[in-house]
């Protein structure tokens, strides 16, 4: 087990470099560059060209790309050309908030999505399959944007009960120890600081949650209906097991196995979400703060969060993999 | 074995309800932090974070929003208007020369950090700009490069010959001001934003020249990112980049009247969707830009959507380089007469706009009737076409698009309207739509691959030459003519030192321009800021230099 993780651990390595170039190559054959977006609009030509070549960004595209490596190789991702902040700290920062909402999304995704796709199969064909059925087709459709902008409407603008975007109130005056806003607000013991933070996380932790949610609710029914026709239920059942054992140890077991590949998946997945998520609630993480350096042509600021997000992908797969052999004995024998 | 997990998780699922439940319970009972009173804090929805805050080193607006109510300039803006008011100083005088500028200096004035205010404070700040040292913060003075040109030792490679000479500090409350040349956008420029005036103290304290850079970026010293330190009416409290917000606090040493509201924190909310819905929550008390397709609903919930004066200018320019056929003014003027210029402000331009007939706005000196006029006229426009041999004329026209500006909230649709009207006296148009930070800027201001193409301009401050004289005091490749004529013009009016002279001369630019098309001037929008209904005394500016002092809430 641990030979097989440390082997696909160290298979990180060669993904990341390729990745690393395509990343560099592709953010600078865009058109555009960050040097007009630095200046801004009274920004003449020569002004932009005077620049470049203060950036390096004249230089042949190999040189800067064997600069960067060399910079990232001794730790240094650079400084956002956005805010001069360096790269790792803004990241730092705005961890947490992604980790927070993610996690509160995933959880509400897993918890109801799973009980309610194998209800959905347990009664198969009758009204709560249907209305299941009809309801995760639409979660799965509508755009997070979309359902993001309709909730905050409903819940903040014309009910006025929830807080339409931000983390926490501005006027709270809250401390931060370690940039999880809820948790922080547990630790230093103000309470409605954290009260505050769960009040703006729900709304974008269901919009960021609707497609994993749906697409988990089908994958856990069509994988139980799937798993009720195998003859070892049939086996089991004429052996005069009960239906509580047939059903926990037999079907829902076996059926949870491409559930937790979609979950891992699905997380992968958040992050992109999260870009979506993080700029209609005006989340302070790191989808937000990737879609504003989208805006600006902030090249250090993206290299490292698309490094970053890559890393995060690769790390979810082996966690998936690893599930695996929690899950089904099988695989550990394998 | 499998239950045994079972129940474990139940447990754990417990332990984790009976936790949230303790901390919703006992955030009912405490209540803390917010006992200032909501109508002494006043919360604005910025649209972008500021690059740092030492006012020398910006040129954006979301970054001179906070810098304008922490600094003070030798001349400001009176509200509401782009006339001169005393600041830091309280007269100021030209030498008959135009090359030496005497202020007067207000006294009593402290800076945040408790240090003096003074003329050797002035002459300080001036020296520093003019001496700053490394090619990295050198390009990041774009407005001092504008009105100054040039560095005692240029690092860039684009900056001219210096305008600035030296500073005197002849008493406590005399600064001169020496120059190489007269330059005619003083006045008015001394009240920009980037020639605010820091502490010599903190900037020294905090190592203020040192913005350094590291591979393709740079970074900010202390002073531009921590320790702002001027001497208007609010004092930097912190950057809070967790939750994105500036907040600053009242200057209770102020010199003028002291600000309204105790704290006043700019909220940096990206999305304008969620700027306007925010607002309708009450998270937050206004916000910049509304985009004017809101203005109604705005009004509707009870929000005040305040229009301001009109400062910008939305042109069509014309590319001589590519087509032979440009170079042909009955080609151009026929362009103009094609546009229905009235029908655009009316349909696509935000309410206060109104049709141009010239390159400045109608509240600059310059601003003339006496230019050539091209109203209107489909029939004039075939005809003259049809005179210069152009019937069959193709141009390739450039619209950027994922872009909104001041003068053109949504250029797409303006280029549409635009293309029907060339359409309908007979020119091929091919539109080539590109995004504006996606290679738009270059292709039309530096490359000059289109015919046509849309852009625009915000003034700085009521200066003509910061009009026209940038658009077409010398050969560009976003234009592609050569006429020393109107080169020559715009010199000479930019040299003139009395107000009187200096309108007469940018006048005659104006109607010289006019004669000539080098591009069509098309309208002039006022862009809007609201504020919740419980919000009082802000007065928009056309120069967007809104201060937050006076406004209140409640």
């Amino acid at each position: 087990m641990l030979r097989f993780i440390i082997r696909r651990l160290l298979q990180v390595i060669p993904t990341l470099l390729v990745l690393s170039i395509l990343v560099f190559a592709w953010l600078r054959l865009l058109p555009g560059g960050p040097a007009g977006a630095l200046l801004g609009d009274k920004a003449t030509p020569a002004k932009i060209a005077d620049m470049n070549r203060i950036l390096g960004l004249d230089q042949p595209i190999f040189v800067q790309y064997f600069k960067f490596l060399g910079r990232v190789l001794t730790g240094d991702f650079g400084s956002s050309l956005a805010s001069g902040d360096s790269v790792l700290a803004e990241i730092g920062r705005r961890f947490p908030a992604t980790i927070e909402l993610s996690v509160c999304a995933l959880v509400l995704a897993v918890a109801f999505g799973i009980p309610l796709g194998y209800l959905a199969a347990r009664y198969h064909g009758r009204f709560l399959d249907n209305a299941t059925v009809m309801t995760t087709l639409v979660g799965v459709a509508v755009p997070v944007f979309f359902l993001g902008v309709l909730l905050k409407y409903v819940f903040a603008q014309k009910l006025g009960i929830l807080p339409p975007s931000g983390r926490q109130d501005v006027t709270i005056d809250a401390t931060h120890l370690t940039g999880f806003f809820v948790l922080d607000g547990v630790l230093t013991g103000e309470f409605d600081a954290s009260w505050d933070a769960i009040k703006h996380l729900i709304l974008p932790a269901i919009a960021l949650g609707s497609i994993p949610f749906a697409v988990i609710v089908r994958i856990t029914r069509a994988s139980v209906l799937d798993v009720q026709q195998e003859d070892f239920v049939r086996t089991a059942e004429s052996k005069g097991l009960t239906t509580t054992v047939i059903r926990q140890r037999h079907i829902l077991r076996n059926a949870l196995l491409p559930v937790s590949t979609t979950i891992g998946l699905q997380t992968g997945l958040l992050l992109a979400g999260a870009v979506l998520t993080e700029t209609v609630f005006n989340w302070q993480g790191l989808g937000s703060l990737m879609s504003e350096g989208i805006a600006r042509r902030d090249y250090p600021r993206l290299q490292a969060l698309l490094l970053l997000a890559a890393l995060v992908y690769v790390i979810v797969n082996l966690l998936v993999d690893i599930s695996y052999a929690i899950i089904d004995p099988r695989m550990r024998v394998r | 074995m499998l239950p045994k997990r079972v129940a474990r998780l139940r447990r754990v699922a417990l332990i984790g309800l009976a936790g949230a439940l303790t901390v919703s319970m006992a955030a009912c009972g405490s209540k803390r932090g917010s006992g200032e009173g909501v109508n002494d804090t006043l919360v604005f929805g910025a649209a972008g974070a500021p690059k740092n805050f030492d006012p020398i080193f910006n040129d954006d607006g979301e970054s001179f929003r906070p810098i304008r109510q922490m600094y003070d300039t030798l001349v400001r803006y009176k509200a509401g208007t782009t006339e001169l008011e005393p600041d830091l100083a309280t007269a100021w005088t030209p030498s008959p020369d135009g090359k030496s500028w005497t202020f007067t200096l207000r006294q009593g004035v402290k800076f945040h950090d408790g240090t003096p205010f003074n003329a050797a404070a002035v002459c300080f700040n001036f020296d520093r700009w003019y001496n700053m040292k490394g090619a990295a913060a050198q390009s990041q003075m774009i407005y001092y490069g504008d009105v100054f040109e040039g560095f005692a030792k240029n690092e860039g490679d684009a900056t001219g010959s210096p305008v600035y000479k030296s500073c005197e500090a002849k008493d406590d409350t005399t600064a001169v001001i020496n120059l190489n040349k007269a330059k005619g956008a003083l006045p008015d420029a001394f009240g920009l934003t980037s020639l605010s005036i820091s502490s010599p103290d903190a900037l020294k304290k905090y190592d203020a020249d040192n913005v350094t850079q590291s591979g393709d970026s740079f970074s900010y010293p202390a002073y531009a990112t921590e320790h702002p330190t001027g001497t208007g009416p609010f004092k930097f409290d912190s950057f809070d980049k967790t939750n994105n917000t500036v907040t600053l606090v009242r200057n209770d040493d102020y010199w003028g009247d002291k600000a309204k509201v105790g704290k006043l924190i700019f909220k940096i909310i990206p999305d304008e969707n969620a700027r306007k819905q925010e607002l309708a929550a009450g998270t937050i008390d206004g916000y910049d830009f509304p985009s004017p397709a809101d203005y109604n609903s705005l009004k509707q919930a009870g929000d005040q959507v305040l229009i301001r004066p009109a400062f910008n200018i939305l042109y069509l320019a014309i590319n001589q380089k590519n087509n032979p056929k440009l170079t042909d003014v009955r080609v151009r003027q026929a362009i103009e007469y094609a546009i229905n210029k009235q029908q655009l402000a009316k349909n696509k331009l935000p309410e206060g706009a109104y049709a141009q007939d010239q390159f400045l706005p109608n509240n600059v000196a310059g601003h003339t009737n006496s230019v050539a006029k091209f109203d209107y006229d489909p029939g004039k426009a075939k005809q003259l076409l049809a005179d210069a041999g152009a019937t069959d004329l193709t141009l390739n026209f450039y619209v950027p698009t994922e872009v909104t500006r001041p003068y053109m909230p949504s250029p797409v649709d303006i280029g549409a309207a635009i293309t029907d009207d060339l359409k309908a006296v007979g020119i091929k148009v091919n539109v080539v739509q590109e995004p504006w930070n996606g290679g738009y800027k270059d292709d039309v201001q530096k490359t000059g691959k289109q015919d046509l193409h849309l852009l625009g301009w915000t003034g700085d401050y009521a200066d003509a030459g910061n009009f026209i004289g940038t658009f077409f005091g010398r050969q560009k490749s976003e234009f592609g003519f050569n006429n020393p004529q109107i080169f020559s013009a715009l010199s000479t009016a930019d040299a003139q030192v009395t107000p009187d002279a200096k309108k007469s001369a940018y006048e005659q630019a104006s109607v010289l321009i006019s004669q000539y098309v080098p591009a069509v001037p098309l309208t002039s929008s006022p862009p809007a800021i609201v504020v919740a209904k419980n919000v009082h005394g802000l007065v928009p500016s056309p120069l967007t230099d809104e201060r937050f002092a006076t406004v209140s809430k409640g």
